[in-house]
């Protein structure tokens, strides 16, 4: 049956300078605390489009310049403004390109003070990030997936006894459960059955994970058992997010839907409970990104492959 | 992104342009014994085993302005001749129909598909000369070694890194337009309804799992879409029934070609941006077309042959006409490299790149890049 629950309506549309690149989870929006305004960012190739609350979009080129196609192997960490280069790091560049490629991929803040970063090669670089001044770090360098990463997610609620913090997945569908700390530690392992996952979210124990068939699964972090499973998307899935006060899950994909899931927990028998809210259709769009905009997710917003606009939507 | 990318997008564009030649040489009339002449000659030249021996190598991508330099030159393999405009034609209907085919890709994977597809007709094309129908299954061989084995992660990939190839053009083709498989915007329609891929079910179903892993219950729910099973999977053989579409032969005599190229991406400042951007790869992507174009392996017409102009629109008028209204933001600037095979002559192409970098810009020219492309026209 259809869900009934809160409908969304389109509100607008934010212009970018450049139209976004077919790349997983290619949205990232800023949420301060205490006032709306927020800043959105999506990557073109290998610049990222920034749009803050006030003034004209910007764009932050990738150090080094370089085609749009041979992306320099960089991790850069700037002002939430986009105003100044920070930090920048360098992955190890092979001399003649081997089959396999070299990027980096999945991005994630992690246990209150690090910033966690995948490779093509399966490892996690965490980066210690200083709560004063710019002597970021590499701390330590997590090798326990053996296929590209391709999202890195933490804990966005209450983590229950031994589930870990922080989920990082890859190409073959592989999850892994970490908890952080001055040495980060593998609590489980999820294995993949060769089926990409491509966009991955934590939430009081329960990893919500997008697959290139289309199907979302929920699995409990702390036993890795399959909790629920979705045929969600008649096309890969590009972006999951969730809203954390609420347990709302977002959804986009290449099937050009948008869908918004409940996620909860029954009381009685601990089961995972996941019920669909809302479908949008972004018209002969690819959905590449998509986020909440807000912690209870009543707005979340949405970009497309070739689309130079974020759209945005709101309670109907 | 992916290092692989270069052979299927090679390829594939070079399956389009023969289709479009093939129904511009019959719709032009042009006698069937020279006609087969140019598509056996270039067919001959595309897939000459050094030439695709470079074409194989992992690599990086390069622009469209390099990449069009090699059709140019494929395009010129035989006595067959084009005017810039109808070369430009040429290349627009080609990057816009593989576009379309890469972005309506089921699964990442069927780009092979395509491929196939693509390599099935040329070898209809040439199915007289078995010389060149071998150099044809010996490229089908190497496309199934290379990429069978691939994860469907690695494919998305190199997907992706097609997609960004091709961002932001949205050139209208009159036939992509007729059978409204492009939208006027220049967008391409993405159907939510038909067969989901294969691997892939059909959206509705939620089922829920006890912590034992049991089935505990089962609901459904419905959207817009209307989807369905599909009935088989394509054959990744050197023979086999494809099953998708996507890549076969959608010109005919009775179709015409046409293209509208003034207006037709709303962003211009992100096109022209394209041809503007600095571009440190700029000698990097001399090398690679001195290599590749230097694998090339182009006949000289014989005595006895006359050769011809073909042109891609109905009229001498319409292809002028389009060659003086051809937008700035969109023009190739083509490049114009004698390469050959002979060691010699590539020493000295590459002692010429050598001395071409330490070259002064030319004044009020902004971009490094641009001049060395500039540059090399005169060669």
């Amino acid at each position: 049956m259809a869900a009934a629950g809160t409908g969304y309506r389109r509100e607008r549309a934010l212009a970018l300078r450049n139209s976004s690149s077919a790349l997983y989870n290619n949205l990232t929006v800023l949420c301060p605390p205490a006032r709306p305004p927020r800043a959105f960012g999506a990557v073109h190739g290998t610049t990222l489009s920034l749009l803050g609350p006030e003034g004209p979009p910007r764009q932050l080129p990738a150090r080094g310049g370089g085609s749009a196609l041979s992306t320099p192997l960089l991790t850069q960490m700037y002002e939430a403004d986009g105003s100044t280069l920070v930090f920048w790091h360098a992955l190890d560049v092979p001399e003649h390109p081997a089959a396999h490629s070299v990027f980096a991929r999945g991005i994630s803040a992690a246990g209150e003070r690090f910033i966690c970063v995948g490779t093509s090669s399966g490892a996690v670089l965490v980066f210690d990030i200083p709560p004063k001044g710019t002597n970021v770090t590499l701390s330590e360098v997590l090798e326990q997936h053996r296929d590209p990463v391709t999202d890195i997610a933490a804990e966005q609620g209450q983590a229950p006894e031994a589930a870990g913090d922080l989920v990082t997945a890859d190409d073959s569908g592989t999850l892994c459960l970490w908890s952080t700390g001055e040495e980060f530690t593998l609590l489980g392992r999820i294995p993949g059955s060769g089926c990409t996952c491509s966009s991955v979210t934590l939430w009081n124990g329960i990893v919500a994970a997008g697959y290139g068939n289309g199907q979302i699964r929920l699995w409990e972090a702390g036993t890795g058992q399959l909790r629920a499973q979705v045929s969600a998307h008649a096309r890969w899935i590009y972006a999951l997010d969730l809203a954390p006060l609420t347990g709302k899950l977002l959804s986009g994909a290449e099937d050009s839907f948008v869908h918004v899931w409940k996620l909860s927990r029954d009381p009685d028998t601990d089961d995972v409970e996941i019920r669909h809210c809302h479908a949008e259709c972004v018209t002969d769009t690819q959905v590449c990104g998509a986020r909440f905009c807000d912690p209870a997710g009543d707005t979340f917003a949405v970009t497309g492959y070739d689309l130079s606009e974020i759209l945005c939507y709101g309670p109907a | 992104m992916s290092a692989r990318t270069l052979p299927l997008l090679f390829l594939n564009l070079g399956g389009e342009m023969l289709y479009i030649l093939d129904q511009r040489l019959r719709a032009q009339s042009i006698p069937g014994e020279k006609a087969r002449k140019v598509m056996n000659d270039i067919i001959s030249t595309m897939f000459n085993r050094k030439f695709m021996e470079e074409l194989f190598k992992p690599q990086e991508l390069y622009s469209k302005k390099a990449l069009r330099t090699v059709y140019d030159r494929l395009a010129h393999a035989s006595i067959m001749r084009l005017n810039q405009a109808s070369m430009d034609k040429l290349y627009d209907l080609m990057t816009m129909a593989f576009k379309y085919q890469v972005l309506l890709c089921p699964r990442p994977r069927d780009i092979l598909l395509v491929t196939f597809n693509h390599l099935d007709a040329i070898k209809d094309f040439i199915y007289e000369s078995p010389a060149i129908l071998n150099q044809v299954d010996e490229t089908f061989r190497q496309l199934i070694e290379t990429y069978s084995c691939l994860p469907d992660g690695e494919f998305q990939l190199i997907r992706q890194t097609l997609l960004i190839f091709f961002q932001d053009m949205h050139i209208r083709v009159s036939i992509f337009l007729k059978d409204k498989v492009q939208n006027s915007n220049g967008r391409f329609v993405l159907p939510i309804s038909g067969p989901v891929p294969w691997g892939t079910e059909v959206p509705g179903l939620i089922r829920i799992f006890n912590h034992k892993g049991v089935e505990v219950k089962r609901t459904e729910f419905t959207t817009a879409g209307n989807y369905v099973t599909p009935q088989r999977e394509g054959s990744f053989e050197l023979y086999g029934d494809r099953v998708l579409k996507l890549g076969t032969n959608m010109y005919s005599v009775s179709r015409p070609v046409e293209t509208h190229v003034a207006g037709s991406s709303k962003n211009l400042a992100s096109r022209a941006k394209e041809n503007t951007v600095p571009n440190p790869l700029a000698k990097e992507e001399l090398n690679f077309l001195a290599r590749l174009l230097g694998g090339l392996d182009i006949q000289k017409p014989a005595g006895g042959e006359t050769g011809f102009r073909l042109n891609l629109f109905t009229t001498d008028e319409e292809e002028e006409h389009a060659a003086q209204t051809r937008p700035e933001d969109l023009s190739y600037k083509v490049i114009n490299i004698e390469a050959t095979q002979e060691p010699g002559r590539r020493a000295e192409l590459s002692r010429i790149l050598g001395e071409l970098e330490v070259a002064e810009p030319r004044p009020g020219s902004a971009e490094k890049g641009e001049d060395l492309l500039a540059l090399m026209d005169g060669l």
